[in-house]
């Protein structure tokens, strides 16, 4: 068992199966020789070299249709956008051809590819390179959506993007590129579609996601401490395939559901989740679901903004101490 | 500085096309010709239910480079790639079931005429988002370096298609990667139902443009088939010797208008006249003529490729429509479209 940062971990997932398959070639921005503007990829284009490890130009649509079309002629490409808001100068790329192609085509073209992006707040860059949209990729059909919270998770949950047969979007966090964790040794390999019950408690189910995943294990701890409530800590880990069933499993349980997602208000994945969670588990529910959300706003830049923004442990704790008082 | 590729002076010898392909290409450019056709009667029949974009006017640039192509090559297209996809070899029927939304379609009615795709002759797919397979061509050019195949991928699209992002990120990503792909504009004049020219900074819209990628600047003739061949060749030779992209625009013209709901009133009188006067169809039957291909061989042709038009449209049309549990298919790779567990 090794301590890795998540951003070494990312990098070691995609070295493994660089190693372990010659079709998985990996290209982006700043990727190669500088290792990435994140670092998360330092090391490969050395280890692997210029013919698989490939720097583009600053052209997302060309990066994404690059990848597409040699996935769907036998590589497994690897694109990393390096911001997920940049998605929006490629959306056409992932929303209408990726994910649509091998439907349209009556499943004769296979699109085995991973874009991986650093998604998410706390950096204090703004509203253009902030964003959590793991929803816009979860409301598209045809696209696999994950958004790993350690380092053990990033790797393995990498690994088995690259192995599935479809496109799989990795958000990887930036505010968790510099967390460190224990990872297993020897090779990594998780399993899209499926949740981790992080902690135990049978008062109230918290599903939560990437950077509000450990919020929502220190709110945790303190609920327990400070109020003595129980909470059981889910970690979504995977949007699309969504493990409904240890969600709901949990809700069965606790009879209460909290949702944290640095989503904004409306559309968030949070409310997937309770739309699902109130028509299938409505007679197992003691009180209505509760949503913690990012508000509906842009990300403001000021680290004294941008952390009011977002879901903290204290407004976790907060909402739901007052909900389950 | 712009190369102008014409037919050569003709010789009895048959110079370099030579006779077998000659005959093919003929077979080609009405089997295109002919289905494009029968597509037009079937809308009038309510028998199509969609859009469709025809390539009448066009069949040359399509057979030209499919002529030139290896079963193992890609053709990407665009949604008027009706023509395209049939010159890789896809079956009349499953076009012409796929327009009308059969199940004898080429993707089971699940695509439609904007997306007709034929993976196993090499047609990786029609798009119907201008520009977006410019960058998705790249990527099966670079698939075929990677894996050191000599393949070349043939990407064609429209004029209108130079003025959108994705053409100048494709062009600089192909030029700096080196990739084995052909870029084919086929300047039809009109960006849908604007003339190129009032939307468009320079006078050819992808000649025009190449120097800015350290391109060659190529314009043919594309209502002539030979010259498309000619020219089709040279780049797939370069493409295939590692020596990159190339940048083609074909000069032609759309019969018709830009979808079937356009009766193209836009167009100035006596235009389409004079192009029909260029028709690529009727100028390559008078070149076999000229060249001493027998009456009868080419009316054999002729009659030989309307009967399998026939033949196809009965097919189509005796397809069922698409088993509905077709809806929740092929999302994924295992078939299926579940979400959640």
């Amino acid at each position: 068992m090794a301590e890795l940062t998540y951003r070494d971990a990312v990098a070691a997932g995609i070295a493994q199966e660089m190693e372990r398959d010659e079709r998985v070639v990996l290209l982006g921005e700043d990727i190669g020789a500088a290792g990435g503007v994140f670092k998360a990829t330092v090391g490969l284009f050395e280890r692997f070299g210029p013919r698989r490890v490939r720097d583009t130009p600053i052209s997302e649509q060309a990066i994404i249709g690059a990848a597409m079309g040699a996935a769907m002629t036998g590589l497994r490409p690897i694109a990393e956008i390096m911001f997920s808001d940049f998605f929006g100068v490629c959306w056409d790329m992932i929303a209408n051809e990726i994910a649509k192609t091998r439907y349209m085509t009556n499943g004769q073209v296979a699109l085995p590819l991973v874009i991986r992006t650093a998604n998410g707040a706390g950096s204090r860059f703004g509203a253009q390179h902030s964003q959590s949209v793991e929803n816009w990729a979860m409301a598209v059909p045809g696209l696999k959506v994950v958004a790993p919270s350690s380092p053990a998770d990033v790797k393995g949950l990498i690994a088995a993007a690259v192995r599935d047969p479809d496109p799989v979007i990795v958000f990887e966090h930036k505010s968790l590129y510099s967390v460190k964790g224990e990872v297993p040794d020897g090779e990594a390999l998780d399993a899209l579609g499926a949740a981790k019950v992080l902690r135990t408690g049978k008062d109230c189910t918290i599903a939560a996601l990437a950077l509000m995943v450990p919020r929502a294990m220190e709110a945790a701890e303190r609920l327990q401490a400070e109020h003595g409530i129980e909470c059981e800590v889910i970690d979504v880990r995977s949007l699309v395939p969504l493990d409904t069933r240890t969600i709901m499993g949990s809700v069965v349980k606790t009879a209460r559901l909290f949702t944290v997602e640095e989503n904004p208000r409306l559309c968030g994945w949070g409310a997937e989740v309770a739309s699902l969670v109130a028509e299938e588990c409505f007679w197992d529910l003691d009180a209505p679901i509760v949503r913690i959300t990012t508000p509906h706003v842009p990300l403001p830049a000021a680290d004294s903004l941008e952390d009011a923004t977002i879901p903290s442990v204290e407004r976790i704790v907060d909402t739901v101490q007052r909900a389950m008082g | 500085m712009t190369t102008l590729e014409q037919a050569r002076p003709l010789s009895a010898a048959d110079d370099d096309i030579g006779r077998e392909k000659r005959l093919r290409m003929y077979r080609m450019l009405l089997e295109l010709r002919l289905c494009e056709k029968r597509a037009y009667d079937l809308f009038l029949q309510n028998l199509v239910k969609g859009t469709s974009h025809l390539s009448l006017g066009q069949e040359a640039v399509a057979a030209g480079f499919a002529l030139g192509m290896r079963r193992d090559d890609y053709t990407f297209c665009t949604y008027r790639g009706h023509a395209h996809t049939l010159a890789r070899g896809a079956a009349m029927a499953g076009v012409l079931g796929e327009l009308m939304g059969r199940a004898c379609g080429v993707t089971a009615g699940k695509g439609g005429s904007m997306h007709l795709t034929s993976v196993e002759h090499g047609a990786m797919g029609s798009y119907a988002i201008i520009g977006a397979h410019l960058p998705v061509a790249c990527g099966a050019a670079w698939s075929a370096q990677y894996r050191g195949t000599d393949q070349v991928t043939v990407c064609f699209f429209g004029d209108g298609t130079t003025n959108i992002g994705a053409f100048h990120e494709a062009l600089n990503f192909a030029v700096v990667w080196k990739l084995p792909v052909v870029f084919v504009c086929e300047n039809n004049l009109y960006m849908e139902y604007t003339p190129i020219g009032t939307v468009t900074a320079v006078a050819h819209p992808a000649a025009d443009r190449a120097s800015a990628y350290g391109l060659d600047p190529v314009i043919v003739d594309g209502n002539d088939a030979d010259a498309v061949f000619r020219v089709a060749a040279k780049a797939f030779e370069r493409a295939r010797a590692g020596e990159g992209p190339a940048l083609i625009e074909a000069k032609t013209y759309r019969h018709s208008g830009h979808s079937r709901a356009d009766p193209a009133k836009y167009r100035p009188q006596g235009e389409l006249e004079q192009w029909l006067q260029r028709d690529p169809v009727n100028l390559y039957r008078e070149r076999l003529v000229t060249l001493g291909y027998p009456e009868l061989d080419l009316r054999s042709i002729e009659q030989d490729t309307a009967r399998r038009v026939d033949e196809a449209t009965q097919s189509a049309k005796a397809s069922p429509t698409p088993a509905l549990d077709l809806i929740h298919k092929d999302v994924w790779a295992n078939g299926g479209s579940a979400w959640r567990n």
